[in-house]
């Protein structure tokens, strides 16, 4: 059989059976082998989503996947565009990099005995972040995103002591109250139009819509799903359980946690705003006005409870809520601009902060354990991988040019000025605001692990972190140097979810 | 040479330093100290009479006690009350604009309802035709629409390995694995003769049942999750009846994940094939088979088997690490 590029059309469905069979494997196998089996895994996941990406770009269309015999409204189906393959490529990535770099963290925090269930997690959070990403179909979704949460509480969990165990019991009751709305809305959502497929649903919408029946009750669905889902992303007043969640967990679950778990339920959102709903309802409709409030209000107090914390990882923690708000304010602004820029923001911001997580981490081994600005005092002399990476994640969570965080801020604003002047003032005196709040508590910690202070012995970094932290900076580059490529691809997947 | 400013900690660029350096400022509680001192002095400089400033004292003592425990005793109290009612307020807020949602959902039972459409349609009419089982419920989720179900299954295992993360006491920690055993003789029933009598007579039936239940699952109602519900429902009695000692005999930590990582990794690879055949339209070697007979429907009997068999794992493995951390 010659293998021909419609060969290709399998991989997302190899992705995830893999993944969900690895998770599984990884259960029994011991320690040294679950790990290996894991890194092979992310990596081929890796490369068959480049393949993915590679020829929807080329062949500029978006394919469907039957999911057996029977074609889509009975049976399921998976769908791969532009999108689909950027976020699917990203994912990977970040994920082969946060473990690299934090497996030594890992190996100190999480007993040895359950570290081959640490990667079984690892592999099934993989395999529902994938099908979140390639699925068409709602009921699928909400069915990865129960495997997606519980793989969160796990990896949260997993570091066994007091403060994370309380942090994942925060977690997956918020979490799991998101969930509940999300299926309060999906359910409703099947009633009205008696489909489960994002395509079908999207023209039984468009005709209620015509007709002008079932208004309420869609405003309702849109409701429930839109506020679900914000918080399972920790958008501004749902975000009590972000800055416990990712300050207790192992340096690796916290880089996952942040860049992969609330972005997979962001790009949900955008999916079922494009492919589900519509976005002319969804941008005619009052509710992104709220989301556009809510992540102004996110942008504000998540930079304000940021500059008050002494610990660094929780300020790294809180500067989350404040970059969640950004990409909610993004949707809110009701053009397809700011949903690009929000699509670029969650690329950027998934780069940078994983990269902080992982590298506080390193500079919080180089002095003695603490992650407090007192004690971090120097360490970027201490390890200097750690602390270049740092200080690169922080100029682009900043937004100093070069860095990715620039580009995206650029693109906010322009998406502003489109709208009306209303809206344009408001978001451009937030964006300044927040942005001169970002600098004070972001440059305060470079500062300081750049002042020389406490007299601890320099470790000498293993390569393999080393590595990562080449990588990952490598791939904040990219993303700020070739922006255009990348807007490039999400404008054509946008064409193509439409 | 120059020397330090005496106002030097005062200066808004050592404020600036200690800002940035995230330190308590060295100055600020020495300064606190001096600060009340003074204050101190003054006052008393004003009372100058002695009994005159205790009694003042007192007064002040007593106030601030009561003020040191307001947050504790009346506090608390406001801030519960005010909380449970506002979350009342919110909950029956939800509660009506729920209950107004549903009243303008299609009514139900009427046929030219939305979701009477062409999906359902197929699903019961040609749904025994093209999976070969007579339980169209049954041919939905492990032929239509099998691909949630693989996820579903999987939902199980991932919520036991969180279970196990979290009670597993390990081998090596010899004093918290006797402790955890020592504590579980105290709540296991003691071979209660009536328990163990009648487990003897029901547990066999009732495993029987859950398996006709999985064996069943494409000709009537039934199928891998509620039938290993029973057969789980089932270790879990005998296991109270006769304790550990006879369970570990055949169910271990070790039969548990073989069980579910073979029943896993077949229902995901024979699923996958289904699928990879179905998409590229190939010939697939699984056939529907006649309708009715215990051996047809394809895959779906086996798939329930598997099911079955990681339900029933998952459910004794919860109650067992529940019990004493381990199996």
């Amino acid at each position: 059989m010659v293998i021909s590029m419609g060969f290709i059309w399998n991989f997302p469905l190899f992705c995830i059976v893999l993944c969900l069979f690895s998770g599984v494997l990884c259960s029994v196998l011991p320690r040294k082998w679950a790990k290996a089996v894991s890194y092979t895994l992310v990596i081929l996941v890796m490369c068959m989503s480049a393949g993915v990406l590679w020829y929807t770009c080329t062949m500029e269309e978006s394919f469907v996947y039957m999911m057996g015999h029977y074609p889509a409204p009975w049976g399921n189906e998976v769908r791969a565009g532009v999108l689909e393959g950027i976020m699917a490529l990203f994912f990977s990535v970040i994920m082969i990099l946060s473990l690299l770099a934090g497996e030594k963290a890992l190996a100190k925090d999480v007993e040895e005995s359950r570290q081959n269930l640490y990667y079984s997690l690892v592999n099934l959070l993989l395999s529902s972040l994938l099908a979140l990403v390639y699925t068409n179909d709602m009921f699928t979704a909400y069915v990865f995103v129960e495997i997606n949460t519980i793989a969160a509480c796990g990896l949260t969990a997993i570091r066994g002591n007091g403060r994370s165990l309380v942090a994942s019991a925060k977690y997956m009751m918020m979490s799991l109250l998101g969930s509940g709305l999300l299926l309060i809305g999906i359910t409703l959502l099947y009633d009205v139009t008696g489909h489960l497929l994002m395509s079908n649903i999207h023209q039984a919408v468009a005709e209620c819509m015509a007709s002008g029946t079932y208004s309420e009750p869609l405003t309702v669905i849109i409701a429930l799903i839109c506020v679900g889902l914000a918080i399972k992303s920790a958008l501004f007043p749902f975000h009590s359980w972000l800055p416990d969640a990712y300050t207790y967990s192992t340096p690796s679950s916290s880089a996952m946690m942040s860049s992969l778990v609330s972005k997979a339920y962001i790009f949900l959102l955008v999916k079922i705003f494009f492919r589900v709903i519509g976005w002319e309802v969804i941008s005619s409709n009052r509710i992104v006005d709220i989301l556009f409030a809510f992540g102004l209000a996110g942008m504000i107090m998540g930079s304000v409870s940021a500059i008050f914390q002494k610990d660094v990882k929780k300020m790294v923690a809180y500067s989350s809520v404040a970059q969640i708000g950004y990409i909610y304010m993004g949707f809110g602004l009701g053009n397809l601009e700011g949903v690009m820029a929000s699509l670029f923001h969650i690329l950027m911001h998934s780069a940078a902060k994983s990269m902080l997580f992982v590298s506080l981490a390193g500079l919080a081994e180089a002095s003695g354990g603490h992650t407090t600005r007192k004690e971090l005092r120097g360490s970027g002399f201490r390890n200097k991988a750690a602390g270049v990476a740092f200080t690169m994640g922080a100029f682009s969570m900043v937004g100093i040019p070069l860095f990715a965080g620039f580009i995206s801020k650029i693109l906010f604003a322009t998406a502003a000025v489109d709208n009306s002047v209303a809206k344009m003032t408001v978001t451009l005196v937030v964006l300044a605001v927040s942005t001169v709040l970002n600098a004070i508590y972001f440059f305060r910690a470079v500062i300081c692990i750049y002042t020389p202070g406490r007299e601890l012995p320099a470790k000498k970094t293993s390569l393999v972190f080393a590595a990562a932290m080449f990588g990952f900076a490598a791939l904040n580059l990219f993303l700020g140097i070739f922006s255009d490529v990348v807007m490039d691809g999400i404008r054509l997947g946008m064409q193509m979810f439409a | 040479m120059s020397r330090l400013r005496d106002d030097y900690e005062k200066t808004a660029w050592r404020r600036l330093v200690h800002f940035v350096n995230g330190d308590k400022e060295a100055g600020e509680e020495a300064g606190y100290a001096v600060e009340t001192e003074k204050t101190a002095a003054r006052i008393r400089e004003e009372f100058f009479e002695e009994a005159k400033w205790n009694r003042r004292k007192e007064e002040t003592d007593t106030i601030v006690s009561q003020y040191a425990e307001w947050p504790e005793t009346r506090g608390v109290k406001y801030f519960s009350r005010i909380y449970g009612l506002l979350a009342a307020v919110l909950c029956v807020s939800i509660i009506v604009f729920l209950l107004i949602t549903v009243a303008n959902l299609p009514k139900f039972g009427n046929a030219s309802n939305p979701i009477n459409n062409e999906v359902s349609e197929r699903y019961i009419e040609k749904g025994m035709e093209e999976t070969g089982a007579v339980n169209i419920v049954a041919g939905m989720i492990l032929d239509y629409r099998a691909f949630d179900t693989l996820g579903e299954s999987h939902v199980l295992f991932i919520a036991a390995c969180c279970v196990l993360i979290l009670l597993r006491i390990d081998v090596k920690d010899k004093t918290k694995k006797e402790r955890a055993e020592e504590n579980d003789r105290i709540y296991e029933p003691k071979n209660d003769a009536i328990l163990q009598y009648v487990a003897r007579i029901v547990v066999p039936i009732v495993m029987l049942f859950g398996i006709y239940v999985i064996f069943n699952g494409h000709l009537s109602p039934g199928g891998g999750f509620s039938g290993g519900a029973i057969i789980g429902a089932g270790l879990i009695l005998y296991l109270n009846a006769f304790g550990f000692k006879k369970t570990e005999r055949f169910f271990t930590m070790k039969t548990f994940s073989t069980i579910s990582v073979i029943a896993l990794a077949f229902y995901a690879f024979s699923k996958c094939y289904s699928f990879f055949t179905g998409a590229n339209h190939l010939h697939s070697i699984i056939s529907a088979g006649t309708p009715g007979k215990l051996i047809s429907a394809g895959l779906i009997l086996p798939l329930n088997i598997c099911v079955g068999m990681v339900v029933a794992c998952t459910m004794y493995s919860f109650y067992a690490l529940f019990r004493k951390g381990g199996m």
